[in-house]
């Protein structure tokens, strides 16, 4: 494993409405220097609109990737490829997009348009608007906005595409009404832990999240994703692999449980949590990354801001303090925090110029 | 009729103008564009689109800096509310894309839940189209947005049922564009509503024409209880629903006699539906053009008009007209001598109209699309502006204006600093921000949960 590792943490605050506490824990999480913050959204449970969340959150922050759950069954692809792209706007090139899907009847109740349908279908349908969402993104070609007063013309409608793409659920024509983003394609997030999401992973995510307790389970789906990743015709290279995780980092050092914080996370039935102190979650994470098992760690904590704050102010301060993690942001984009390229656009003639996305 | 009260403002990011060939009573947009002539009601707007792009460096229509600057400048001028459309499907013209008109543009939403961030009184409203999406979805959004932005959350439902656009969403069609729009608005506010007045979620369910949804709203009751709903259009049935339900009825800009008896008509409405005068305020969508004299101002408004309609953009707005391809002719000569390649009564008229203009004042073809094409709304002297916008209120022709910059981002500031200073010493306009919410701007009450179970 090449590099430093890859850190992100989950702001999630269930049932809670306002502003101010999303920004806070963004910025503290800004302040430790992490890739990137997700925020989870689900129809059936309570909270505000995610993504609406995240677009609050980005002038209030400057570098921090902003990764708002989107779902894609209930939803207009078109619409969520759209806001998507308009995160990616107002945070100049640092949105990302956590793909997940609603399996429940009372969230298709709450629509009405059709009944809950197995995982498989749904996460088919899911990686369908993931395609799409990214080929509406490529629908304008950088610099397709040309303001040529001499001829008059605002675009050049030659560097504009139809998708014109029929799946199994829906089709869209396209091309988007929101310019190509400056990430050319913001950063596509799906937790692969389950087998129909995985395979959706291998195919379209930037960055890949797996729920597993143990380091030879990690690089188990690591190896099978970037093996699946390679047979769908990608550079494996091209998807970071992280080990997400819940986190109780305590009240306190000697809070944490004999035994568990250098034995690793435990299952529950909440998926694989972490106990102990902050010290020995960093030696986690160096020694699960130098085994080359994981590009990094997503951390969800148990209690949204004491757990935060021990994880930038413990665990962050000392791999910081060893050389082990940034102090700084060298980049600007999700993308360069994440060591990925900004994709080519598939229209685009090859060899011709293209430029960025526009003024910030 | 003179009374004396203070008028509303707002502003409008310039969005492309609906072009296209769309049922004319499906689309309620161009009321903000008062220079896109509807040609006589055909519902094919042949004029340019507010927005001269020209002077603006590419990208600004989309980065986060050009709607902040706008936002700030409306704060600062105590505005009502700053409003962002949805940018409509890219407009075709014989079969191509049309390149000629500023076109590509953030979500609206999105960026409002940003610019909630860097302001802290002024309204955000938002363009959303009710004819697709759904319910559920849609009040949860603006939901969020009056959360996240303390109570300062408007949606304008646009009824817009463009074919392009049935293209891109899952239904793929909506037989009953305006049906449809009325009953997800109904269905929205019954979700803002759903929780109770001491904050517990109730189970809702309903069965209607277009929707069948059951379930509990995941979001506790917002800050203003439901946003501020903002519609636009001038047909009969555009009224019939504001007055039914709406708080702002945005109209197009008109001579003062027809705003008045068009504004009496909506407020004689109101009583029907069991609502006083002062609960649906009728704005206006206006263009502005200061100059330090009368003179000045004229001259600036009629380079302006030839910004807006380059000879490209003359050919294009004929060729819209006369149905056919006529790049070969010169923008500085006269208009074809061809008749337009239409049965349509009233475009062939149109094409007649043109030609008397252009035969009686000597027009070339291009001289004929700017004069044919509408005009700015208010022209003259920041005083006189200020006079023209206060008269138009207090003889009760309008509650307010909604204004349409020619520049997404820097637009504004001129009316800011020069004309709003003026209404404030009338006594025509805030001097402060009183409340916090969109609704105390605009003088509306708050809407009270039903209580009991529903």
């Amino acid at each position: 494993m090449s590099g430093l590792p890859h850190l992100a943490a989950a702001v999630d605050l269930p049932g809670i409405p306002d502003a101010g506490a999303y920004v806070e824990l963004a910025r503290l999480a800004e302040r430790g220097g992490l890739d990137f913050v997700t925020l989870d959204d689900s129809f059936a449970r309570p909270g505000p609109d995610a993504l609406g969340v995240l677009c609050r959150v980005a002038p209030a922050t400057r570098r921090i990737g902003l990764v708002p759950t989107v779902t894609t069954t209930h939803t207009e692809p078109f619409q969520v490829q759209a806001a998507v792209a308009t995160l990616d706007w107002v945070g100049r090139g640092r949105a990302g997009w956590r793909i997940d899907v609603s399996t429940t009847e009372g969230e298709a109740r709450l629509f009405g348009r059709r009944h809950a349908a197995p995982a498989e279908a749904l996460w088919q349908e899911a990686g369908d608007v993931a395609d799409v969402a990214a080929r509406l993104w490529d629908s304008w070609e950088d610099g397709a906005e040309i303001r040529d007063v001499a001829t008059g013309r605002f675009l050049d409608r030659d560097r504009l595409h139809r998708v014109d793409f029929t799946g199994t659920a829906f089709s869209v024509r396209g091309p988007s009404t929101v310019p190509r983003p400056p990430q050319g394609h913001p950063v596509r997030v799906v937790d692969a832990t389950d087998g129909p999401a995985r395979a959706v992973a291998a195919r379209y995510a930037d960055v890949a999240l797996v729920r597993v307790t143990a380091p030879a389970q990690a690089a188990g789906v690591r190896d099978e994703l970037r093996e699946r990743a390679r047979t769908s015709g990608r550079n494996p290279d091209a998807l970071r692999v992280l080990v997400s995780l819940l986190v109780d980092l305590g009240d306190g050092e000697h809070a944490a449980e004999p035994g568990h914080g250098g034995g690793g996370p435990r299952p529950t039935g909440r998926g694989p949590l972490y106990r102990g102190g902050p010290v020995d979650l960093a030696e986690l994470v160096v020694r699960w990354h130098a085994d080359g098992v994981t590009d990094g760690f997503h951390f969800v904590p148990v209690e949204p801001r004491r757990d935060l704050e021990r994880l930038v102010n413990g665990t962050v301060a000392l791999l910081q303090h060893r050389g082990l993690f940034r102090t700084f942001y060298p980049g600007s984009t999700l993308r360069e925090h994440l060591g990925l390229a900004r994709p080519a656009n598939r229209y685009a003639v090859p060899g011709a110029t293209a430029v960025p996305g526009g003024a910030s | 009729m003179t009374v004396r009260r203070r008028l509303h403002l707002a502003v409008a990011h310039p969005g492309a103008v609906h072009a296209g060939a769309v049922p004319a009573e499906a689309v309620d947009t161009e009321v903000l564009h008062p220079e896109a002539d509807d040609a006589d009601g055909t519902g094919t707007a042949v004029g340019p689109g507010t927005e001269v792009w020209a002077g603006a460096p590419v990208g600004s229509r989309l980065a986060f800096a050009s709607f902040e600057r706008l936002a700030r400048a409306a704060e600062r001028g105590l505005f009502d509310f700053l409003l962002l459309d949805e940018e409509p499907p890219l407009p075709e013209h014989r079969g191509r894309l049309h390149e000629l008109d500023a076109v590509g543009g953030p979500e609206p939403v999105a960026v409002l839940n940003a610019l909630a961030g860097v302001t802290a009184r002024l309204g955000l409203a938002a363009t959303v189209n009710a004819v697709f999406g759904e319910p559920y979805d849609l009040a949860r959004r603006l939901a969020t947005l009056d959360h996240l932005s303390a109570g300062r959350a408007g949606w304008r439902v646009a009824v817009s049922a463009d074919p392009r656009a049935a293209a891109d969403v899952r239904s793929g069609g909506a037989p009953d564009p305006y049906g449809r729009a009325a009953e997800l608005l109904s269905v929205a506010r019954w979700l803002w509503d759903s929780w109770s007045p001491e904050g517990v979620p109730r189970p809702f369910a309903y069965r209607g024409r277009h929707f069948d949804i059951a379930g509990e709203c995941g979001l506790p009751r917002s800050p203003q209880g439901r946003p501020v709903v903002i519609q636009a259009g001038d047909s009969g049935r555009a009224r019939e629903l504001a007055a039914a339900s709406a708080d702002v009825l945005l109209v197009r800009h008109g001579p003062l006699e027809a705003a008045r008896s068009r504004y009496a008509d909506v407020k004689g409405r109101l009583a029907a539906h069991g609502r006083a005068p002062g609960d649906l305020k009728v704005m206006c969508g206006i263009t502005v053009v200061l100059g330090d004299t009368a003179a000045e101002a004229q001259e600036r408004a009629a380079g302006i008009r030839r910004q807006q309609v380059t000879p490209r953009y003359a050919l294009y707005a004929l060729e819209r007209v006369w149905g056919t391809d006529l790049s070969g002719y010169d923008p500085d000569g006269p208009l074809p001598e061809t008749a337009p390649r239409t049965r349509d009564g009233r475009t062939r008229a149109l094409a007649e109209k043109w030609r008397a203009l252009a035969g009686e004042k000597g027009l070339s073809l291009r001289e004929t699309v700017i004069e044919a094409s509408g005009r700015q709304s208010f022209v003259g002297t920041p005083h006189a502006v200020a006079d023209d916008l206060y008269r138009y209120v207090r003889q009760g022709a309008a509650d307010g204006f909604v204004l349409v910059p020619r520049l997404p981002a820097g637009g504004l500031e001129e009316f800011v600093d020069r004309v709003v200073p003026l209404l404030q010493e009338r006594g025509a306009f805030r001097t402060e921000y009183r409340g916090g919410t969109l609704r105390s701007h605009l003088g509306l009450s708050s809407p009270v949960p039903p209580a009991g179970e529903r």
